[in-house]
């Protein structure tokens, strides 16, 4: 977390109230609240009414897909199609699967190219098949695995000329690219808190008056009565705290950022020259802070142990609930085959890498992957 | 110098306990879960199963307790091939396996052990009960004779042996569980695993007719007269007399037992207890670890089952195979299981038997 979230939400938690109430101590905390809000609106670009707060990213996204589905479909029966990309995340991704195999739902899964981005014609073409029947569309702002930004303010575009609702997930585009809710065009946009250096719990879905989703848990309808659940008056402080000082270093952070991070390709290639760089080549299409490779011949979690015994801390994506590495479903939808998608590795960086740890990387990468390939040919013994 | 150690966690005490040992002992350690089953069951049910998710959450939290790396491997498919297959297949050739001796030999001490070296460890731990004599290398029984699993362990390699690690050998499991609790182990109460882990429900029976089907055969005497039917020859297990189903009782009013199995004409012999003695063992496959392979017999004991009793014996190579002699006869003796040589409290070789006389 940023010091100065710290220190915002440590300050709020010695307060007493409920914004709720509407006695003194609930003023107080509800004046919190809202300024929280239009400081939040002001970094998104959006109207302080419409930001809905909600218990973190996940939350925001099942409530954009599932409650913005049953609503259009609600209306209209014929609309069950969810218009989606393989390579959202699993919070987006599953909700769809779930709507699918539980609720009647039919989902498009829109095919993505190579680097995991979706060409707008792609969208138009599933949309013209037969428009009366789309419910929803949701595509994320940018890939939190290989680092793909989508065009989404075409892809909002052609929703709109369909009269479809569009959802973004830009939890992982929020810290990085100046997201801008009204100029983008979305309906709907989820956000997340400790992706912007404020605490984990607490994000947003963002929005737009006209879209008004089914709530996905009932009670006390404190937002909008779209979101029920008492406010974190202090997790909600620290999130705008915390946005307002990611906003404004965002720019330099970038520059700072993608450099280390053009740099870590590099060296990497040279530890390892036959290792493929996933994702959009570095520049508008791809997040700075991300880079993420295939290391042929290699389990990414053997690579991932080694690494992390020398202080190197990578992910290869996603873990089921035993903490068993799955191959990325990411990679397997951009044509990657089992075996270089269990053989991948995501470095992210942020705004307290430096250039050492590049270095550091840089030295022991090579060793590690010969020891990975090792253990990968004991393996198929 | 430490070695760099990996400890084997299935999420129980004992494994729990062998790893902060090996901490405590100046050892570099890192924690690996066995993820076994390709369909996890989300909660224990009993004591039973070492591939729960709730065993993999165990085994991650005594990682952190222990403050070590902790890493969960997917070792599924091997445990399926090598263990869960064979398992099938011996019963559905008569004999009767032990599937914690054959994931001790192609899981925890090949494929976790041939990874872990490859990746620079030096050592795999585990939480058995036995321990390795440090000059000769060689596999003795724990201090702890209840708790002795060297029989599960003795088919293992003087090579393999060489990269184990086994801090619990020296200690009875009743003070494990007391250290466990004082290290402040969450396990240290938990109930210990049994039977067949990946049998669930424990129903071995059942878990063989799934996936075996149902093969009706006769029941015979040693005479070949046909005295019941049975729905699959693998159900059957020598020296077992419950659930034979035969109709007519023996002439001499004494119980039956299983004498045989023999897959091919799908046919289980019975007869008195007397028939099942058994006095000459054939076995393959010998593995020498606690002497070189013998040149002449050795005058020594061998064990035939986990937990079974020890008989005084001789044994000597014939060809490749071991020949065994025993001083006085066994019961109920099954192809399939080790047999395992001791001399005292040292494991001199093993090896799978074959045939009984």
């Amino acid at each position: 977390m940023l010091p100065e979230a710290i220190s915002a939400m440590t300050e709020e938690l010695a307060q007493l109230g409920n914004p709720s109430s509407l006695h003194n101590a609930g003023r107080r905390a509800r004046r919190v609240i809202e300024e929280s809000r239009e400081q939040l609106a002001e970094v998104f670009g959006a109207r302080a009414s419409e930001v809905v707060f909600t218990g973190g990213g996940t939350e925001a996204d099942n409530l954009a897909v599932k409650g913005l589905f049953w609503a259009r479909r609600g209306a209209d029966a014929r609309r069950t199609r969810v218009l989606t990309t393989a390579v959202e995340h699993h919070a987006v991704f599953d909700s769809v699967r779930w709507l699918c195999d539980a609720d009647g739902a039919v989902a498009d899964w829109l095919a993505v190219d190579g680097r995991g981005l979706l060409d707008p014609a792609v969208l138009r073409t599933a949309l013209a098949r037969d428009p009366a029947s789309a419910a929803v569309v949701s595509v994320m702002w940018a890939n939190n695995e290989v680092g793909a930004v989508q065009p989404v303010v075409s892809l909002a575009a052609v929703a709109r000329e369909f009269g479809v609702l569009f959802h973004t997930d830009a939890v992982q585009a929020a810290a990085q690219l100046p997201v801008d809710f009204a100029a983008s065009g979305v309906d709907a946009m989820s956000v997340t808190a400790h992706k912007l250096g404020g605490p984990v719990g607490v994000g947003a879905l963002i929005l737009s008056r006209g879209a008004a989703p089914v709530p996905v848990q009932h009670g006390g309808g404190q937002e909008r009565d779209i979101r029920s659940g008492t406010l974190d008056t202090p997790a909600i402080r620290a999130f705008a705290v915390a946005a307002v000082a990611s906003a404004r270093r965002r720019e330099a952070e970038a520059l700072r950022v993608g450099a280390l991070r053009d740099d870590l390709i590099r060296q990497v290639l040279l530890a390892v020259p036959d290792a493929v760089l996933n994702g959009p080549p570095p520049g508008p299409q791809r997040l700075p802070g991300n880079a993420h490779f295939s290391f042929p011949g290699c389990e990414g979690d053997a690579l991932l142990l080694l690494l992390d015994a020398r202080g190197i801390a990578c992910s290869t994506g996603s873990a089921c609930t035993a903490g068993v590495a799955e191959p990325s479903h990411v990679l397997l939808a951009m044509g990657a085959d089992e075996s270089r998608a269990r053989g991948s590795l995501r470095f992210s960086l942020g705004h307290t890498t430096t250039q050492a740890d590049i270095d550091a990387l840089g030295a022991c990468l090579g060793e590690a992957v010969t020891r990975a390939r090792r253990a990968a040919g004991a393996a198929t013994r | 110098m430490g070695l760099r150690v990996l400890a084997a966690m299935s999420g129980g005490v004992d494994s729990a306990t062998a790893a902060a040992r090996a901490a405590d002992a100046g050892h570099d350690v890192t924690g690996v879960h066995l993820a076994l089953s390709q369909n996890p069951q989300s909660y224990r049910t009993g004591a039973r199963g070492c591939c729960t998710l709730e065993d993999a959450r165990d085994a991650r939290r005594a990682a952190d307790v222990i403050g070590i790396p902790f890493y969960v491997w997917d070792m599924a498919d091997r445990f399926k091939r090598d263990v869960v297959d064979d398992f099938v297949a011996e019963y559905a050739a008569g004999r009767t396996p032990n599937p914690c001796l054959r994931c001790n030999e192609k899981i925890k001490f090949e494929a976790v052990l041939d990874r872990a070296l490859a990746l620079g460890f030096d050592a795999v731990c585990t939480g058995h009960y036995a321990r390795i004599d440090p000059d000769r290398g060689a596999l003795l029984r724990a201090a702890d004779e209840g708790k002795d699993q060297s029989y599960v362990l003795a088919v293992l390699t003087s090579d393999q042996i060489a990269h184990a690690l086994f801090p619990l050998g020296d200690t009875p499991k009743k003070q494990v569980r007391v250290e466990a609790a004082e290290r402040g182990l969450l396990v240290a109460e938990k109930p210990d695993s049994h039977d067949v882990c990946f049998i669930a429900d424990g129903d071995t029976q059942g878990f063989l007719a799934r996936q075996l089907g149902t093969a009706p055969g006769p029941i015979v005497d040693v005479d070949g007269t046909v005295l019941g039917s049975h729905n699959g020859a693998y159900g059957f297990t020598v020296g077992q007399r419950k659930g034979l189903r035969v109709d007519r009782p023996a002439p001499d009013g004494n119980p039956r037992y299983v004498l045989s199995i023999e897959p091919v004409s799908n046919t289980v012999t019975v007869g008195p207890a007397a028939a099942l003695a058994v006095s000459e063992i054939t076995a393959t496959r010998p593995v020498w670890t606690g002497c070189p392979p013998p040149l002449a017999p050795v005058e020594c004991s061998v064990q035939l089952r986990a937990h079974g009793e020890v008989y005084p014996c001789v044994a000597w190579l014939d060809g490749g195979e071991l020949a065994i002699s025993l001083r006085a006869p066994a019961r109920a003796v099954a192809a399939g299981q080790a047999a395992v040589l001791y001399d005292g409290a040292t494991v001199l070789g093993s090896a799978t038997i074959t045939a009984t006389r």
